[in-house]
């Protein structure tokens, strides 16, 4: 595992990333939601990550879980509506999960945490069109790839970045069936969901970090194969078959 | 003695909500909030964690043994779950799956009896799930 200074490090580049990218898309997001929410998550989220950015830059603390607890904590007071609990609560309760450091293996027990929360706290599953739908396939992605497929970390989450995307195309033409979009019934029907969306732009700006800590190769595409040929075979499975 | 705490995502509508329980169960400790961090709609874990504070620890100084809490709806619920886990005292607090406003008058009529227990509490807020308005 790499110093404590440098898992900081990365984690404020994380941040900074992060809260840019939401700087950036908050307009686009607030449109996504004033369609089928109530208007806030663009300006919600960045009011969140700002506040995020501060409490990093004016911390001394180098334990990264400490420290992402902290981002999870500064979202919860910060951001109103669902996804200050959303976000926030289920980053502080992750966190624990960096308690040894980060590493490869923690990043896949974050992963899978983080996404047990959201689903738990929400009470929504893939299909609802929720964050949930970006999340799901990124985390299982991510998963299979660094546990079955022995990919580098970087090219684990290059692949979980594009299964995010394709869960956000799948939240457009599918009704709600959780969160405020759900009053609106069939009408939230071709409208791309907020929160999916704002989950890929997160996953995006960690992945850019993450291109300047991590070696390897990335190739953005969850479909293509992973699994070495002789694998594939001896165990019978038909992944990486199209 | 149990108090309540009223979470809706409309500071004023929580009030109001105190307001018309507290004319049914006088003696109730209510505590409403409500609103996002920024004071406008929505609501606040944080808040609610300090409500539920101020609920247990009261302004007479007579400290309660049990906190039913009534919701609004969606990130209400989300946030009070977590301003519960928030909570370091280790006490007694528990969501109502009640209608905001009938629940909670009904929640302050059990609790003016100060021999009331949580689980009676809540008991007769969620009652109030089966309630119709016509027959």
């Amino acid at each position: 595992m790499v110093e404590e200074s440098i898992q900081r490090e990365a984690i404020e580049a994380a941040v900074h990333a992060v809260a840019e990218r939401i700087e950036a898309e908050k307009t686009y997001l607030t449109e996504l939601d004033s369609a089928i929410g109530d208007a806030d998550h663009g300006a919600n989220l960045h009011r969140g990550m700002q506040a995020v950015v501060e409490a990093i830059e004016d911390t001394d603390e180098e334990d990264p879980a400490a420290l992402v607890k902290l981002v999870g904590r500064t979202l919860v007071s910060e951001v109103g509506g669902a996804a200050g609990p959303l976000y926030g609560g289920s980053i502080m309760s992750a966190s624990t999960e960096f308690a040894e450091g980060i590493d490869t293996a923690s990043t896949v027990a974050f992963a899978e945490a983080y996404l047990a929360k959201v689903e738990d706290r929400g009470g929504a599953t893939v299909g609802d069109k929720t964050m949930v739908d970006a999340l799901t396939p990124a985390v299982h992605t991510y998963k299979k790839s660094i546990e079955q497929d022995e990919l580098p970390p970087l090219a684990a989450l290059a692949k979980a970045v594009d299964a995010a995307e394709r869960g956000v195309a799948f939240t457009t033409p599918i009704r709600a069936s959780k969160g405020r979009a759900s009053y609106l019934g069939w009408r939230s029907v071709g409208h791309q969901d907020p929160g999916a969306t704002s989950t890929l732009y997160c996953l995006e700006a960690i992945l850019d970090v993450a291109t300047e800590y991590l070696d390897g190769e990335i190739d953005r595409d969850a479909t293509s194969p992973t699994v070495p040929d002789e694998s594939a075979e001896a165990d019978g499975s038909p992944e990486g078959e199209e | 003695m149990i108090a309540l705490v009223v979470v809706s995502h409309s500071e004023q509508a929580a009030n109001g909500v105190a307001e018309v329980a507290t004319e049914m169960g006088g003696d109730a400790r209510i505590v409403p909030v409500g609103g996002d961090p920024d004071g406008g709609i929505g609501t606040s874990a944080p808040e609610i964690e300090d409500a539920i504070l101020d609920a247990v620890e009261g302004p007479d100084g007579e400290t309660a043994d049990g906190i039913v809490v009534l919701v609004d709806l969606g990130s209400a619920v989300m946030n009070a779950e977590l301003a519960i886990e928030m909570l370091e005292e280790d006490l007694e607090v528990v969501i109502a799956d009640a209608p905001i406003l009938e629940g909670t008058l009904n929640a302050a009529v059990s609790a003016s009896s100060p021999k009331a227990t949580l689980d009676e509490v809540l008991q007769r807020a969620e009652e109030a799930r089966d309630y119709r308005k016509l027959d």
